[in-house]
């Protein structure tokens, strides 16, 4: 396209449209730059040893409880999502109210805000069910809220495994169950587990539904049954102290790589499904 | 109608019937939890509203739960909820859908390989990251204020808006773009006028979407807002009042709930009943928009 | 001695009746072909025939269909009569798995679990398919890395592996290359000895070449049906003989 001869309202969109696009990538890079810029320099070994106290900031305890949160909520998540995106794309042969009905209420689920999920979460969990400001109170709470996400990324994946295939198994006269756990889900695993990585992503970022379930304590906890924060709360909470802001975009840091690496895992897992396809 | 259908559908071992079973409670999980949401939000926060009344709570302006006596006016966190909104759509949808028709239709190839994934990285940032962020690059220039708020949420959703009206605008009939070039109409034309309304129902959901996100953002907004509860008489004149500070319903929940009591929790858990109400609303007047978007 | 006896079936797709009043008398260790202009219902009898139309959905059917006298919509276990009746589908079909594992996916899904016996089994299949020797290799290898024609003998395979009475072939070789559907048809004829085969095909040589008897569908009847040499050189229906020599279809 050459820009010289366009006509003036074209240039005037195309200097729209590039500069848009031109934005987003250089708020992007900035964010990233300016993270980097603020929170490499506080990027000790301190900040990884084992305990933390108010002179090493440790993030170290924070990463492990967010490696159990992580754990925890896709043991309760994982087999429900699946479970019920197997009933859906397996078993359901027309769309009748329940299944319509199901997916209103998993729409609805995706669009709740994660304050609320928190809130329900210290009501039920925490004070009704009393188990307390928790680990397994904030796994609950977050499995609620990866479960639309996993559902609707595993009807996709099984959507995707041809038709061919069930005939097939069907034809060697193996039943509904075997077709879908020995071939169904196989074929579909790595759509599934892309889904289950972006699960993992939304529980490592997530906040506003931790503060008031798993609580704010700083070290590794001893049991489900006690109170721990992820990396993320403990972003939060360090922004809010205001003393240690420095070793607060180190953690930032930390997040962004683990949130890279969960992109970057995902995304390869997706383009194995596309290769699978032929 | 033929009779005497002989097929026997329903014949098979005991095992199947029961993971069938297994995978139907699965999918009841989803109302189960719905339910159980909204029971326990009401059930926990109506009564505070009863004590309240629903009139004084809903538009009474002032917000004061520490005075005696003490008032629970949420008025002022509905119209910071709702004015950050409006500010996150008005930056992010017009930069969202521009770029947007940038990668469906004016994006080097080579080009489109590293932005699409940057696009989903910045869908997967946590919002703290976007907060601690946003604290150090967008405050210092703005203060805690609304357009600070307002700044920071439009590049939140813009990963949102982006994807979905890209989707949508891949999704318009080669042909449509093709007639309007054969037409003599220019190419930015002929995508602005004819690929983009043919597209509209996925930018709406698009739109949906990010007013969804906008208004239950929470950690970020609280790290930028400022929070003090204000009505919209403080903010003029324009543009001076858009430097101060405001309060939106998430941030009301997050910084108080924590040591809360008695009536004053009870006037939280029940901020977060207006929340959810309104995104039901949103979700049910939009279920339409969105559902559409994927087919 | 007939293997499947159909009296006066009726096959309906919601209001759309896709089969009228079918009544064959199939004969055992024979190869039948089914022939008729797309549409005409030839693939909807053969999925009735294994009871594939289950799985569609407002499919309701009437009249009877016995496999060596026993009736198959009867008290008949659907896995069991699929185990029984084999089938081999249009497009090669093989699972995103091993070659092995393809093999052995229907003996072990009637319980055979001993590693030898299924060692057994699967080069047993391979063999009486004829690609036991392009394949003894690559046992362990996805077979999706196959040529479409060792696919689908690969599926011939599969489906001989579950020692079935009768194989049931739809189309298999519309989507092959003419040096892979001379092969598969060698393959049949030498595999009409132990098995009854009942093969759907578009291909009017196909049936000339390997079946014993041809039925002739036309808008979900069978319009003749008889021994293949009388069927082509002397068509008592006028229908068939268009069709045969051309005229449509």
């Amino acid at each position: 396209m050459n820009i010289k001869k366009m006509k003036p309202t074209e240039l005037i969109m195309h200097v729209l449209t590039w500069g848009a696009a031109i934005l987003t990538i250089c708020a992007l890079i900035y964010l990233i730059g300016f993270i980097l810029l603020k929170g490499l320099p506080y990027l000790k070994p301190s900040l990884f040893s084992l305990t933390y106290n108010s002179d090493n900031v440790s993030l170290m305890p924070a990463l492990i409880s967010t490696v159990f949160m992580t754990f925890l909520s896709l043991l309760i998540a994982a087999p429900l999502g699946i479970g019920a995106a197997i009933y859906l794309a397996e078993y359901v042969r027309r769309e009748g109210r329940f299944v319509t009905f199901v997916r209103m209420m998993s729409e609805t689920l995706a669009g709740i805000p994660s304050i609320v999920y928190g809130l329900f979460g210290m009501l039920f969990f925490v004070n009704a069910l009393r188990w307390g400001y928790s680990l397994i109170a904030g796994a609950f709470t977050l499995s609620i809220m990866i479960l639309p996400l996993l559902m609707r990324s595993t009807e996709e994946a099984l959507k995707s495994v041809p038709d061919v295939w069930r005939e097939g198994s069907f034809g060697l006269g193996a039943g509904k169950l075997r077709t879908v756990f020995k071939v169904v889900l196989p074929a579909a695993s790595p759509g599934i587990l892309a889904g289950i990585i972006l699960a993992v992503g939304r529980v490592v970022g997530e906040t506003a539904a931790l503060i008031f379930t798993s609580g704010t304590v700083a070290q590794v906890p001893s049991s489900a049954l006690k109170s721990a924060r992820t990396l993320s709360v403990h972003m939060y909470v360090l922004s809010g102290e205001g003393l240690h802001m420095g070793e607060g975009y180190a953690t930032a840091v930390v997040l962004l790589v683990v949130v890279v690496a969960i992109n970057a895992l995902s995304a390869s897992l997706a383009k194995k499904i596309g290769a699978g396809d032929k | 109608m033929p009779n005497g259908d002989i097929m026997n559908k329903n014949k098979s071992f005991s095992l199947e019937i029961l993971m069938r079973g297994v995978f139907l409670s699965c999918a009841a999980v989803s109302i189960l939890a719905v339910l159980l949401i909204c029971l326990f939000l009401f059930a926990n926060g109506i009564p505070g509203i009863g004590k309240i009344g629903l009139l004084d709570f809903l538009t009474g302006t002032s917000w004061k739960p520490n005075d005696i006596p003490a008032s629970f006016g949420i008025l002022p966190m509905i119209v910071g909820s709702c004015l950050v909104t409006l500010g996150a759509i008005s930056i992010g949808v017009p930069i969202g859908v521009a770029s947007a028709v940038f990668m469906a239709f004016c994006c080097p190839k080579n080009l489109y390989k590293i932005l699409k994934p940057a696009i989903n990285l910045l869908a997967g940032i946590p919002s703290v990251i976007y907060g601690f962020f946003g604290m150090a690059a967008i405050v210092p220039v703005f203060g805690n204020s609304i357009i600070s708020a307002c700044i920071l949420l439009g590049l939140m959703i813009l990963p949102t808006v982006i994807g979905l009206s890209e989707s949508a605008l891949r999704a318009v009939p080669e042909q449509f773009y093709e007639g309007a070039l054969a037409l003599g109409s220019g190419h930015y034309r002929a995508v602005y006028r004819v690929a983009l309304p043919a597209a509209k129902s996925g930018v709406m959901a698009a739109v949906v979407l990010g007013v969804g996100r906008a208004i239950g953002e929470t950690m970020a907004v609280i790290m930028v807002a400022g929070n003090q509860a204000r009505m919209p008489k403080d903010m003029f004149p324009i543009p001076k009042g858009l430097f101060r500070g405001i309060r939106t319903l998430t941030a009301n929940i997050v910084i108080e709930m924590g040591y809360a009591a008695e009536l004053h929790r009870e006037a939280l858990i029940a901020t977060g009943v207006v929340l959810l109400i309104f995104i039901l609303i949103i979700n049910l007047c939009f279920g339409d928009t969105l559902r559409r978007k994927k087919q | 001695m007939s293997c499947f006896d159909i009296k006066n079936l009726n096959l309906y797709y919601g209001d759309f009746q896709a089969l009228k009043g079918i009544n064959m008398n199939i004969l055992k260790n024979n190869i039948t072909a089914f022939i008729g202009p797309s549409g005409c219902g030839k693939s909807t009898l053969i999925k009735s025939l294994n009871r594939m139309n289950d799985l569609i959905e407002n499919c309701r059917i009437t009249g009877k269909v016995e496999l060596f006298g026993e009736s198959i919509y009867g008290d008949m276990d659907v896995n069991l009569l699929r185990k029984r009746v084999g089938m081999v589908f249009q497009k090669p079909n093989p699972f995103p798995m091993s070659v092995y594992d393809n093999i052995a996916f229907g003996p072990r899904t009637h319980g055979i679990k001993s590693k030898p016996q299924l060692n057994e089994i699967v080069e047993r299949s391979l063999q009486d398919a004829a690609i036991w020797g392009e394949l003894k290799d690559r046992l362990g290898k996805s077979a999706l890395g196959l040529s479409g024609g060792q696919q689908q003998r690969l599926c011939v395979a599969r489906a001989l592996a579950v020692e079935p009475e009768v194989l049931l072939l739809d189309e298999p070789t519309s989507a092959l290359d003419p040096i892979s559907t001379g092969k598969i048809e060698e393959l049949l004829l030498t595999l009409k000895n132990r098995y009854s085969i009942i093969i759907v095909t578009h291909n009017m040589q196909q049936a000339t070449r390997i079946s014993d008897y041809t039925a002739f569908f036309l808008l979900g009847e069978v319009i003749e049906f008889g021994p293949t040499e009388n069927l082509f050189s002397m068509p008592v229906d006028k229908r068939t003989e268009n069709y045969i020599t051309g005229r449509f279809g």
